[in-house]
């Protein structure tokens, strides 16, 4: 994927990784775990995260459970929001930090 | 088989060396401090990014062609506690006066002159439907690599 080296500069790589390997179709936990540098209840957990945020979705087949991303469209819309804000965020962030006035603590600072 | 799922608010919760008071001030008189230029309606650049500051304020931003676009409106403005806007740009970075969601932050004093600053977008399952979701990614993909450039570059 073209951005997967942009994405590597945020949030956890591990998680993105396996958000990025489930954009290109649907995996049981156990495929999805092979070649990643961290122990399979490590993806779980992450899989855990990725389904709490209404990234991914998961279905049992057989005995075991396929996850892929939302169906919907939803989860590709908010994993964009979410990478957006994390920029946008952090350049208010940086702004608000902006040494302009020493006295912090001072409300009355006035620009 | 596939379920519908309602996707979680994005939510985001950070410190700033700042009083809440400046926090406040810079997310909405600043704006265009810090928003991002990569992103905005319209086929023009950026040239401003406005919050109004009161409640039914406009949230807007201006282009080097003149023209004015919409984002949504100031839901509540509680300075230096709580924001509260209408996002109304669709994941297809249009303005679509008939979609809500909505963008709150909260800014709450943490001791030493940081703040706490909880955001919070929500409403998230208003976007898209099924039968616009592919052709969204493949805008998205683009989009987005645009944005992170342009982080990469302000950060060094």
């Amino acid at each position: 994927m073209a951005n997967a080296l942009a994405f590597a500069a945020l949030a956890d790589p591990t998680r993105r990784e396996v958000f990025e390997r489930l954009a290109r179709g649907p995996l049981p936990v156990g495929e999805l775990a092979q070649g990643l540098p961290v122990s399979r209840p490590a993806v779980s957990q992450h899989l855990k995260v990725l389904k709490a945020a209404g990234l991914v979705t998961d279905r049992p087949d057989g005995t075991r459970r396929v996850y892929q991303i939302d169906p919907h469209g939803l989860g590709q819309i908010r994993a964009w929001l979410d990478r957006f804000w994390d920029v946008a965020l952090d350049a208010f962030k940086a702004e608000a930090e902006r040494p302009d006035d020493p006295q912090a603590d001072d409300e009355e600072d006035q620009p | 088989m596939s379920q519908t799922i309602t996707p979680a608010a994005i939510r985001k919760s950070f410190t700033v060396r700042a009083t809440p008071e400046k926090a406040f001030r810079v997310f909405t008189e600043g704006f265009d401090s810090w928003w991002p230029r990569t992103h905005h309606l319209g086929s023009s650049p950026l040239t401003k990014a406005v919050i109004e500051p009161h409640a039914g304020g406009r949230w807007y931003s201006l282009h080097e062609d003149g023209s004015e676009s919409p984002w949504g409106e100031v839901l509540a403005w509680e300075p230096p506690a709580r924001l509260l806007l209408a996002w109304r740009i669709s994941h297809e970075w249009g303005y679509d006066p008939k979609l809500l969601t909505e963008v709150e932050v909260r800014f709450t004093p943490a001791g030493g002159g940081e703040t706490r600053v909880d955001f919070e977008h929500r409403g998230l399952e208003r976007f898209g439907a099924s039968d616009t979701a592919n052709q969204t990614r493949t805008a998205m993909d683009g989009g987005w690599g645009l944005i992170l450039e342009a982080y990469r570059t302000a950060v060094g």
